[in-house]
């Protein structure tokens, strides 16, 4: 192929028909703090997990609402746990055991 | 001929100071008394098979070879007398309770053997062949012997002394037991219990056992024998009653009662009398438990007293709402299979650890918890595919390009000391002050050392974090591992098991630098109190060094609760599910223990205390680093040291543990 020194990206549309109400409202019950969260982006900034692999508990909040489940799961695969989200949230969200509801909810299929 | 045989067995009788009144050996009324121990002597051993059954094998040849070893076997013997007779632990923190505790269990421990030496020096014919009659053998041995007066000694005298005085001492303890139910408080407990049915049952019937024991050996004391209480008490009820017709219902109700109360003991918490001895022997044998319910994990929870020790112990029962989050409750839902609240139980607990240092059994509750974790938490998906680059990107930065002798020293800060940057910088300043070449590990950003995975109980995530740590601190080829945070301490203590190098936390080398005058610091007005953080202190054993280092610099004042009693920050890892508004009244409780007597600073060794103190304390929270640097002498002189390394004494080649 000639190489034009551009490329077509692959669509980033999302279809918000994706989002499954049901699975967010059960893990919105196991861990209520998701509601809470307002995309600051805190934990993102000091993830350690985050320095060496896309990790971002925000993202994987916007992804899940955006009905992208996948790419939720993604973000947070590489987390350790270690807990500096949850000391830096403004909101007070128990952002580990928020990961480990996502995970239990979209990632155990 | 027959004469002869007469006058002989006569005069062998009247040789003889006790004679059996009753010469079977048997009466109606000790089938009850039979009847509840052959049940539960069945059901102890049925018990015991299924948890060396469910032991795994390479545990049960560590059990086994503890069993012969002698150092284990008197630690054994030991802590059986200490723990489950004498109750020590009790003793030590609530005496009153302690005395309650080992009167009921050592007393009653003493008639029972007291009992059988009666029955081998008076009536040795029941310990010989059946053909000699021992078929029955005289449990109740007051009720089946008499006591000929024509003989009196001194010996038969000094047991009925000694027996009447434990039956006092016990009566004692089972007369506090009844007061504590109506007023805890008054023993020294805050919170008790709530008991479950059959644990009501067997209650009672362990309050009657020894009233109804002092009200019919009373009633043949007559015959058989007695002292202070009992002879006395014979002489009371004759003429009170005139006849000794209530002889046997007494008889009959004591061994409907003992009786009873065996049957009741597997369904009730009394079945800590005789696990907890399991217990002991498997925790000396170095046993870890390995799932939430079976094998080791089974002993625990039928060892369980259900005391209630840990309510008053547990920094969530700031909260009346949260009792129920407490170990003995998670421990008697274990044992009713109540899956549902397990889990939430489980998922609850701050694991600092508290009310496994303050149980008189030992149950290692947060274990339990970690395991039962595990069975829900284990299977999420994770992807560490970044290990390995974060492992090699991490060092090699920091080894610099001088190409010279690599330092013997490692600096791992964790993934909290980078929330709090005054105590890497205070660790930088106190390295350059006293000389010590070293490599920041994480500088650069590192990974975590697994533990939080671990409290999770996501075992195998955290297996592969530690394999990476484990393998980028062996390849650096260090001797010493520097570590400021307490969650890292323990981990890398207890999982990693690194060979050849020592795990030192912060608070350990500046004591150590400053005793061999590394580190000079200069005393000061100021006045601080030291908060154990959990992993530190409970977690590692590590009490004395930081201490040590603030009287150096201050005043060192003390809280309400400290060392092992020491209450969680409200910001451990441990807790999945606890929320912040909770956990803001866990650091309050705590703020205001540490408060106790107005000091000026709050000094921690933990990053994680240090950040959830700072919002809440009113007065300044610092770590014992910062706490250093703040003091240093100025040095006279730039002194050079000879050795960049870490200045260790012979003698003291190994620090505290």
């Amino acid at each position: 192929m000639t190489d034009f020194g551009y490329s077509i990206n692959t669509s980033s549309r999302m279809n918000l028909d994706d989002f499954d109400k049901e699975s967010f409202d059960k893990l919105a019950e196991m861990e209520p703090d998701v509601r809470k969260c307002m995309a600051c982006g805190s934990c993102t900034a000091s993830c350690t997990a985050g320095k060496f692999h896309e990790t971002s508990l925000r993202s994987a909040i916007l992804a899940l609402q955006n009905g992208q489940e996948g790419k939720a799961i993604d973000f947070l695969k590489g987390c350790m746990l270690c807990g500096k989200c949850t000391m830096v949230c403004p909101r007070g969200i128990n952002t580990r055991h928020l990961i480990l509801s996502i995970l239990k909810v979209y990632g155990t299929k | 001929m027959i004469l002869t045989i007469l006058t002989t067995a006569v005069d062998s009788i009247a040789d003889q100071e006790v004679i059996d009144r009753i010469p079977s050996g048997y009466s109606n009324f000790v089938i009850p008394f039979v009847v509840g121990m052959v049940f539960i002597l069945i059901y102890l051993l049925v018990g015991f098979i299924r948890i060396l059954n469910h032991i795994p094998w390479e545990d049960k040849k560590k059990f086994l070879i503890s069993l012969i070893t002698p150092a284990t076997i008197l630690k054994n013997i030991k802590d059986i007398i200490f723990d489950c007779l004498l109750h020590v632990k009790i003793w030590k923190r609530k005496p009153l309770l302690g005395y309650m505790h080992s009167s009921i269990a050592f007393g009653w421990f003493m008639l029972i053997v007291l009992g059988h030496i009666e029955v081998a020096l008076f009536v040795p014919k029941h310990f010989g062949s059946i053909s000699e009659g021992a078929l029955f053998y005289p449990i109740f041995y007051r009720f089946f012997v008499w006591v000929n007066p024509a003989h009196e000694t001194l010996r038969s005298n000094l047991l009925f002394f000694l027996m009447d005085f434990f039956l006092l001492y016990v009566l004692s303890g089972i007369a506090l037991a009844m007061f504590k139910r109506i007023k805890s408080i008054a023993l020294g407990m805050k919170h008790t219990t709530k008991p479950s049915l059959p644990d009501r049952i067997a209650l009672y019937c362990l309050w009657l056992i020894f009233p109804l024991r002092l009200l019919a050996e009373s009633f043949t004391a007559d015959l058989s024998g007695g002292s202070f209480l009992t002879v006395p008490m014979n002489f009371l009820f004759k003429n009170f009653f005139g006849n000794s017709l209530n002889f046997m219902p007494t008889w009959w109700a004591y061994s409907i009662v003992l009786g009873l109360f065996f049957v009741a003991m597997p369904f009730s918490r009394y079945m800590h009398i005789v696990t907890e001895v399991l217990l002991i022997l498997f925790r000396n044998a170095g046993l870890k438990v390995r799932k939430p319910r079976k094998g080791l994990a089974e002993a625990e929870i039928y060892a369980c007293s259900s005391c209630g020790l840990c309510l008053d112990a547990c920094p969530m029962n700031i909260q009346k709402k949260n009792l129920k989050y407490s170990s003995v409750y998670f421990i008697r839902f274990l044992r009713r299979h109540n899956t549902k609240k397990i889990n939430e139980i489980a998922q609850k607990c701050l694991m600092c650890g508290k009310c496994y240092a303050l149980c008189p059994v030992s149950v290692d509750s947060p274990a339990i918890r970690q395991a039962q974790r595990a069975t829900f938490n284990n299977c999420l998906p994770y992807d560490y595919g970044y290990l390995a680059k974060a492992a090699d990107t991490g060092l090699a930065n920091n080894y610099g390009d001088d190409g010279g002798k690599q330092p013997e020293v490692m600096y791992f800060a964790g993934c909290m000391s980078h929330l709090v940057p005054v105590i890497i910088e205070s660790m930088k300043k106190i390295f350059k002050e006293a000389g010590i070449d070293y490599v920041f590990a994480d500088e650069d950003g590192g990974i975590c050392c697994g533990r939080p995975l671990l409290l999770a109980g996501r075992t195998e995530a955290a297996g592969e974090v530690m394999e990476s740590n484990k393998k980028m601190i062996e390849d650096s080829g260090c001797k010493f591992l520097v570590l400021s945070c307490p969650i890292c301490y323990k981990v890398f203590n207890e999982e990693y098991n690194l060979k050849g190098i020592k795990i030192i936390h912060h608070t350990q080398l500046i004591d150590r630098l400053i005793d061999t005058g590394r580190l000079e610091v200069t005393k000061s007005d100021g006045s601080f109190v030291y908060h154990d953080p959990c992993d530190l202190g409970r977690g590692s054993g590590i009490y004395e060094e930081p201490r040590h280092i603030l009287s150096g610099i201050g005043e060192l004042k003390k809280a309400s609760k400290e060392r092992d009693e020491s209450i969680c920050c409200g910001g451990s890892l441990g807790s999945l599910t606890l929320d912040y508004k909770d956990r803001g009244e866990i650091t309050q409780g705590s703020i205001e223990s540490l408060l106790a007597e107005k000091p000026r600073e709050i000094a921690t060794a933990c990053p994680l205390c240090f950040k959830t103190f700072g919002d809440k304390a009113p007065v300044p929270v610092k770590d014992i680093a910062q706490i250093v640097c703040e003091h240093l002498a100025q040095k006279q002189e730039d002194k050079i040291y000879s050795e960049p390394g870490i200045p260790i004494a012979p003698e003291k080649e190994s620090f505290a543990r």
